[in-house]
């Protein structure tokens, strides 16, 4: 079941969680990871756990801020949001992802004939 | 900035890793609760549920090395198993960890110890104020000692007036003689060394005191109230660091004299102005009193205004010179400094001449360390042979080539600590037992101590030394081919040729150092003995010389002629009563002795001949009695002195060897016989005797003019009485003291010096450096013995079987002894051959610190080269021994 899903990239999923903060507001953990499932229209291979190394790693950058806090139903969890310095980060980001993705559908729309 | 707040927030989260795992456990209990919550919400059952969230979170470990790795704690989990691996692997290898901790602390702790040295006296600049400003104002260096080292009081002031590039200029009577302060505190005087400094002397320097004050210019006038300040030193010695002291007065030299102040611990006039030299006390100089018009007596230090420079200040005291006169009072005086005045910076003066020999040490005690890192790479080598399995296993199990070099990077890291630490122990013993060896004649010594530079350039050391010695054993483990590795069943394959061939270099770069050690070492040692081996022109052994007390003055003597009749009385009481003492030989006095302290009154010149103008220099004077040649053992052709040689009669001199030849190249006398010829200095001067030339500077200078006058006919400075005996000095010493105070009661408890210590006290420099790098190249050839005992053993062991099988098949012992030994020569050999062509080149440039000794001494090399081979066969032979008594069948059936 898994061989059909996408391996995430490095950093993609930094980038994807930063996103899903700015998005979405304050977010726990699992909420990130699941919103992220449904975005990616459950095409991308995450064991949501991968999450957390990515979430502690953007904290030390400065990017999202964390406080523990109540769910909607009422259970503690610890809420990310992303930060000033995280919004820019994530349209640079952005804008490179943006680019290569550009570049990469041009490279791969090449004619086999190699023409122009 | 980023990076940073980044390594701040892991070594944070490193230091809170428990709370922060526990966070994370909370969040991840979270994470499940909300997922299972969600998946009931859906329609399935609670175990299903959490069945699918724990399913769609992952495992649950990786995740959390994942969540660590990335906060950052992972490097310091390495690190800190690498620790406690290493801790580990040294503690079972205990006798590897101990040789090789111990071999490093010899090598880092020589490096530490000389680096102190170095820092003290060559790089530190010296221990006053702004002292890259400070000067010392001297002629170049002329044939008549301390005299034309020195300034009359006229010229002081003429220079302090006409000179523009200082603050202020300041000086210290030159002539001070040991002993020449007696405190009397109710019983017998004790004996006390003061030096009359200008009463601005400190404020030049720069240095305020611990307590009191120091000198105004008040208490130089003349009639102003007898005052004195302590050195540190004194003060605790002799007053028991009473903090009371200032103000309180005591009886010195029969005056009641005033204590002022105390110097600080850091200001030794000693240590700086006259090494090896002990200085208890500065009083002031009464420049307008008694010294004044004495002549030359005073050595000049200034203070340079800031932003002069040393090339604006010499044209400057050149010109000054112009208007320097010796004495104001006779104009044709003046004129005779131009030339002579000459400022350097002070700190050139006190260890400028002391570079060449420091850099020498420097360099050697660098050359230990290189072997000591070789001998370490080596060991290290050994281990890695044994230890390579280990690795490669390790590699196999998935640890990356940069773990397993961060592995043993921290292994050489932590040996190199342990060997610093146990080092940094070595040298303050080192360094604390040298700064209280007072008898050494180098500048501040007495200052030295480990200080914060010294500690930086241990960890400096400690770092290099790792890295040098880990990364060759460090590149060859890690480097290995995983598979060879694996396959190589260990003796003779493949990986153990190729570390014997390493190590193989190792060893002999190893011999080849210690040859360049040995050989520099050996060239000092026989430098010092030629040193020892000068005619010095007196006997040092056998005699003593003790500071004679006296009361010549005479109330309204004009001429003088009283007071000498009178010192003639005295004198020959002294001598005949010591004289009578059983085991006595000889005794005799002069004001100043050899190797100590000097004076000229200028030249006198023959007779009836004409002076021409281009003579400089003067011999220098002493003042002596009968019997003092015989005292010090120094040869006559003539007379001696004799008691009727008074004021009334004609004037005699001795003069020596040297001068005689000097004045006999003008005078042409017949048979070049300077007995019974004379001389005129304004006085007619009969020579009476041509005495043998006195090194008078050090053993090594050449010596110089001399000229003995009679105590009796002239003003002696003092008297140091020398007696030679048949019996050791010291034997004498409490008889002899008690002769002298029966004599005169004020007779202070003066020290009984035997003349030998005077040689050495000349000699001690050479001396000092000659047994460190002495001892540094003994350390070195012990190291590189052992490097050749390791190679060849481990290589004999290696090659057990092989031994075995040959002598199965009829070799001999002899045999097998033979082609080890031969092994171990060969090594050698390369080793020497290489080391004896670098120290031809490295002898040349230590050239200038050896006597008598040519750079390229065959002697010296021959014998070197022997030892070596010599010690090395021996480091060979152990190993060879036991190879030879390989027993084949156990060799065979082993492995």
């Amino acid at each position: 079941m898994g061989e059909s899903k996408l391996d995430l990239l490095q950093g993609t999923l930094d980038l994807m969680v930063l996103k899903t903060l700015a998005a979405m507001g304050a977010q726990h953990g699992y909420g990130i990871a699941r919103r992220i499932e449904q975005a990616s229209g459950d095409d991308v291979l995450l064991n949501q756990g991968t999450i957390y190394a990515s979430l502690v790693r953007l904290q030390q950058r400065g990017w999202i801020g964390a406080a523990w806090g109540t769910s909607d139903n009422n259970r503690k969890a610890k809420f990310y949001s992303i930060t000033r310095s995280g919004r820019k980060q994530l349209a640079k980001d952005a804008a490179y992802w943006q680019r290569l993705s550009d570049v990469m559908v041009r490279v791969l729309s090449m004619s086999p004939k190699g023409g122009l | 900035m980023s990076a940073l707040r980044r390594a701040l927030s892991r070594l944070f989260s490193f230091l809170r890793k428990p709370s922060l795992d526990d966070d994370l456990e909370a969040e991840i209990a979270a994470h499940i609760e909300l997922a299972t919550q969600q998946n009931i919400e859906r329609g399935l059952t609670p175990v299903e549920a959490r069945r699918q969230a724990l399913v769609r979170f992952g495992g649950m470990d990786l995740v959390k090395d994942q969540h660590r790795e990335a906060r950052g704690i992972m490097k310091l989990d390495i690190l800190l198993q690498d620790f406690r691996y290493t801790v580990r692997t040294l503690s079972r290898d205990r006798s590897f960890t101990i040789v090789a901790v111990l071999i490093l602390a010899l090598g880092i702790g020589a490096n530490i110890a000389v680096f102190s040295v170095v820092n003290t006296i060559l790089l530190r600049p010296l221990p006053f104020p702004d002292a890259e400003r400070l000067v010392w104002i001297a002629p170049p260096p002329t044939k008549c000692g301390l005299s034309c080292a020195t300034y009359s009081t006229d010229a002081y002031d003429e220079f302090r007036m006409y000179s523009r590039s200082y603050q202020d200029v300041t000086g210290y009577f030159a002539f001070s003689s040991p002993g020449n302060l007696d405190l009397s505190l109710g019983g017998a005087p004790i004996p006390a060394t003061s030096i009359d400094v200008i009463a601005n002397f400190f404020q030049v320097l720069g240095v305020q005191p611990a307590m009191g004050r120091v000198f105004r210019p008040e208490d130089g006038n003349n009639g102003a109230a007898p005052v004195i300040v302590l050195s540190d030193a004194w003060w605790r010695r002799q007053f028991n660091a009473d903090p009371n002291i200032v103000g309180k007065a005591f009886d010195m030299n029969g005056h009641q004299t005033t204590v002022i102040g105390v110097l600080p611990r850091t200001f030794d006039f000693g240590a700086v102005f006259s090494p090896g030299a002990k200085v208890d006390a500065l009083t002031p100089l009464n420049l307008y009193g008694p010294p004044r018009d004495y002549g030359n007596i005073i050595t000049l230090i200034g203070r340079l205004k800031p932003g002069v420079t040393m090339g604006q200040a010499v044209p400057d005291a050149a010109s000054a010179a112009t208007h320097m006169c010796w004495n104001n009072k006779q104009p044709q005086s003046c004129y005779q400094y131009i030339g002579a005045v000459v400022p350097v910076p002070l700190k050139d003066y006190i260890s400028g001449k002391l570079r060449r020999s420091l850099v020498v040490l420097w360099s050697a005690v660098g050359a230990i360390l290189l072997i000591a890192c070789v001998n370490l790479s080596n060991l290290l080598l050994a281990r890695a042979a044994a230890r390579s399995k280990e690795f490669a296993m390790r590699t196999a199990l998935g640890a990356s080539r940069l773990r397993i070099v961060r592995q043993l990077l921290t292994e050489s890291l932590m040996l190199s600590f342990a060997g610093a630490a146990v080092g940094l122990a070595l040298a303050r013993a080192l360094v604390s037992w040298l700064a209280h060896q007072g008898a050494i004649a180098l500048p501040l010594l007495s200052t030295l101590h480990i200080d914060g530079a010294a500690l930086a350039w241990t960890l400096l050391i400690a770092i290099t030394a790792a890295v040098l010695f880990g990364l060759v054993p460090g590149l060859r483990m890690a480097g290995g081919n995983l598979h060879d590795t694996l396959k190589d069943s260990g003796p003779g394959s493949g990986q153990s040729r190729r570390h014997d061939r390493i190590r193989s270099v190792l060893v002999v770069s190893e011999v080849a150092l210690a040859c360049v050690l040995l050989v520099g070492a050996g060239l000092l040692l026989r430098s010092f003995m030629h040193v020892l081996d000068v005619d010095m022109g007196f006997e040092p052994q056998h005699a003593a010389a003790v500071n004679v007390d006296y009361d010549d003055s005479v109330p309204n003597d004009k001429t003088g002629e009283l007071s000498e009749a009178g010192r003639g009385v005295i004198f020959q009481q002294v001598i005949n009563r010591v004289s009578a003492i059983p085991g006595v030989q000889a005794a005799g006095i002069s004001d100043y002795l050899p190797l100590g302290q000097n004076r000229a009154w200028g030249m006198p010149w023959p007779k009836g001949v004409k002076q021409p103008d281009n003579v400089h220099g003067s011999p220098l004077v002493y003042v002596i009695t009968p019997g003092y040649f015989r005292a010090m053992g120094t040869g006559i052709r003539g007379r001696d002195l004799t008691w009727d040689d008074g004021p009334k009669t004609q004037n005699v001199v001795l003069i020596n060897r040297s001068l005689a030849n000097f004045f006999d190249k003008y005078a042409h006398w017949p048979n070049h016989d300077a007995v019974g010829q004379m001389l005129g200095d304004g006085r007619d001067l009969l020579i009476i005797g041509v005495v043998d030339d006195v090194h008078e500077e050090s053993a090594e200078g050449d010596a110089g003019w001399q000229i003995y006058y009679s105590a009796l006919q002239n003003g002696p400075s003092g008297a140091q009485l020398v007696v030679r005996t048949t019996l050791p000095p010291a034997v004498l010493a409490s008889t002899v003291l008690r002769t002298l105070r029966d004599i005169n009661p004020k007779q202070a408890m003066a020290e009984f010096r035997p003349i030998q210590t005077l040689v050495n006290h000349a000699n001690s420099p050479r001396q000092f450096f000659m047994l460190l790098v002495a001892s540094f190249a003994g350390l070195g050839l012990t190291l590189a013995a052992l490097g050749i005992y390791g190679v060849i053993s481990y290589s004999v062991t290696q090659r057990t079987q092989e031994i075995g099988i040959r002598m199965a098949l009829g070799a001999t012992m002899a045999k097998v002894q033979r082609s080890v030994l031969v092994k171990t020569l060969r090594l050698a050999l390369i080793g020497i051959a290489a080391g004896a062509v670098a120290s031809l080149m490295v002898s040349r440039a230590i050239a200038a610190l050896l006597f008598n000794t040519a750079p390229s001494d065959p002697i010296t090399f021959a014998a070197m080269v022997l030892l070596i081979a010599a010690v090395a066969l021996f480091a060979g032979y152990i190993p060879a021994r036991r190879a030879s008594r390989i027993n084949p069948m156990v060799a065979l059936r082993n492995n």
